[in-house]
């Protein structure tokens, strides 16, 4: 295994995203925590986390997340409807003088509260998932969990890296992102200083590449792509990539051994020196790849 | 009495609007005077939550009934907060609608949906 203790990769955030589900960022997510041996990963995937499936960790922590919802106390509200005209996104309506909070659409900007002349709003906590803490083999894994029927998993993903930039340890950090290139995973990816997209060589992997590569050259954030599950035929995915000058930095091939131990929950670089080294020359090309004065200004 | 219909445009000869929440107008129509007025939905280009602030506008205009194609679930809880009854029209047309609704032909609105909220995140 290559030894990266020189390479400047201290508190290094690698955000790992993709236009659709189903193109491999846990199974690059998990191998490249474990790849790296002293590593975090976290799950910010809190709709779905499945990456703790495979580092199957004892939780150490586990932690109630909240938001703040607004409450009325009707003997003190005159009706003025100052609250319903300022919510930007319309939560309250004032209906046959009575209050009504849409708590789902509520966005827990505070506003409410501080525009009401009576003060007759209060915040109450509104719990919207949890967050776990474990750990698998020197990987510490971090993983949100969103309550079902809850509308937005934003304040799971925050609390979660949140606790990554609280750790007191210089371990590169992986971010699994949730998939797509809505609201959650610009929460995922704000503060990384490395985007990997995972890809698939086909019309429909190559649209949803689209759509990621627009949202990490907005964020400008440096990016290549990883081409997952190759066969050996045109690739509209690689086309893509060459008209466009993103960077492949692996094709990772089709291949029945390395699906057979995803399917089954295994993390292949802990099973395989084949994958091991798969996944560490991947890491390897990473560290390479990250700008250098991302590092410099990390180590500050 | 007073009912409202999301309309198209501005014109009695407008078409029923497909939207409740990002309808452009809204036609406040007095079944006794024949009189029509249009107001404009300021929750048309709300970021979020157009349902709810179309439907404080309707309950606003203190209307008796609203006449519309479909109905969010939010929109829904305000307008029937106020006892505001949901009809749903059967005709593209808002002059025909108007008519169905004096002749007592539209049934009130039974599948009120989920929303289209946060599609795409």
């Amino acid at each position: 295994m290559p030894d990266f203790t020189d390479m400047a990769a201290k508190n290094l955030k690698i955000a790992i995203l993709s236009g659709k589900g189903g193109t491999g960022k846990t199974l690059l997510s998990v191998n490249l925590a474990s790849a790296a041996a002293d590593s975090v990963y976290v799950d910010c995937d809190v709709e779905e986390p499945n990456g703790h499936l495979f580092f199957k960790p004892q939780w150490n922590i586990e932690k109630e997340i909240s938001v703040k919802i607004p409450q009325v106390d009707p003997n003190k509200c005159d009706g003025c409807k100052k609250c319903v005209e300022f919510c930007k996104f319309n939560a309250l309506a004032y209906i046959n003088k009575n209050l009504k909070i849409f708590d789902d659409v509520c966005h827990s900007c505070g506003g409410c509260s501080l525009v009401c002349p009576q003060g007759a709003l209060t915040e109450r906590d509104k719990a919207v998932g949890t967050l776990s803490v474990g750990d698998s083999e020197g990987v510490r894994v971090l993983s949100g969990m969103m309550k079902t029927g809850i509308a937005s998993g934003i304040p799971i993903i925050k609390e979660l890296l949140t606790q990554c930039g609280s750790l007191e340890d210089d371990r590169p950090i992986f971010i699994d992102c949730p998939p797509g290139s809505a609201c959650i995973v610009m929460e995922s990816i704000k503060d990384a200083d490395y985007c990997l997209l995972a890809a698939e060589p086909t019309i429909f992997g190559r649209h949803n590449l689209e759509m990621v590569w627009s949202l990490v050259r907005l964020f400008e954030k440096p990016h290549s792509v990883v081409i997952n599950k190759c066969v050996d035929q045109s690739d509209p995915t690689d086309e893509f990539c060459k008209e466009n000058r993103i960077k492949i930095l692996e094709k990772i091939p089709f291949d029945v051994e390395l699906g057979t131990l995803n399917s089954n929950g295994k993390i292949a670089a802990r099973e395989n020196t084949k994958y091991r080294d798969l996944f560490s020359s991947l890491l390897e090309k990473i560290y390479r790849e990250v700008p250098h004065e991302a590092t410099v200004n990390s180590e500050r | 009495m007073k009912i409202a219909i999301p309309a198209d445009e501005k014109t009695l000869d407008s078409t029923v609007c497909q939207s409740f929440g990002r309808t452009p107008y809204f036609l406040i129509y007095d079944i006794e005077a024949e009189s029509a007025d249009f107001i404009d939905n300021s929750a048309a280009s709300s970021q979020g939550g157009a349902g709810i602030k179309a439907a404080q506008s309707i309950v606003d205009s203190k209307v008796s009934a609203i006449l519309t194609p479909r109905c969010g679930q939010n929109a829904a809880e305000v307008l029937t907060a106020a006892g505001i009854l949901i009809y749903k029209t059967e005709s593209s047309s808002i002059k025909e609608s108007i008519a169905a609704f004096k002749e007592k032909r539209l049934d009130q609105l039974q599948e009120i949906h989920a929303g289209f909220h946060g599609h795409g995140g």
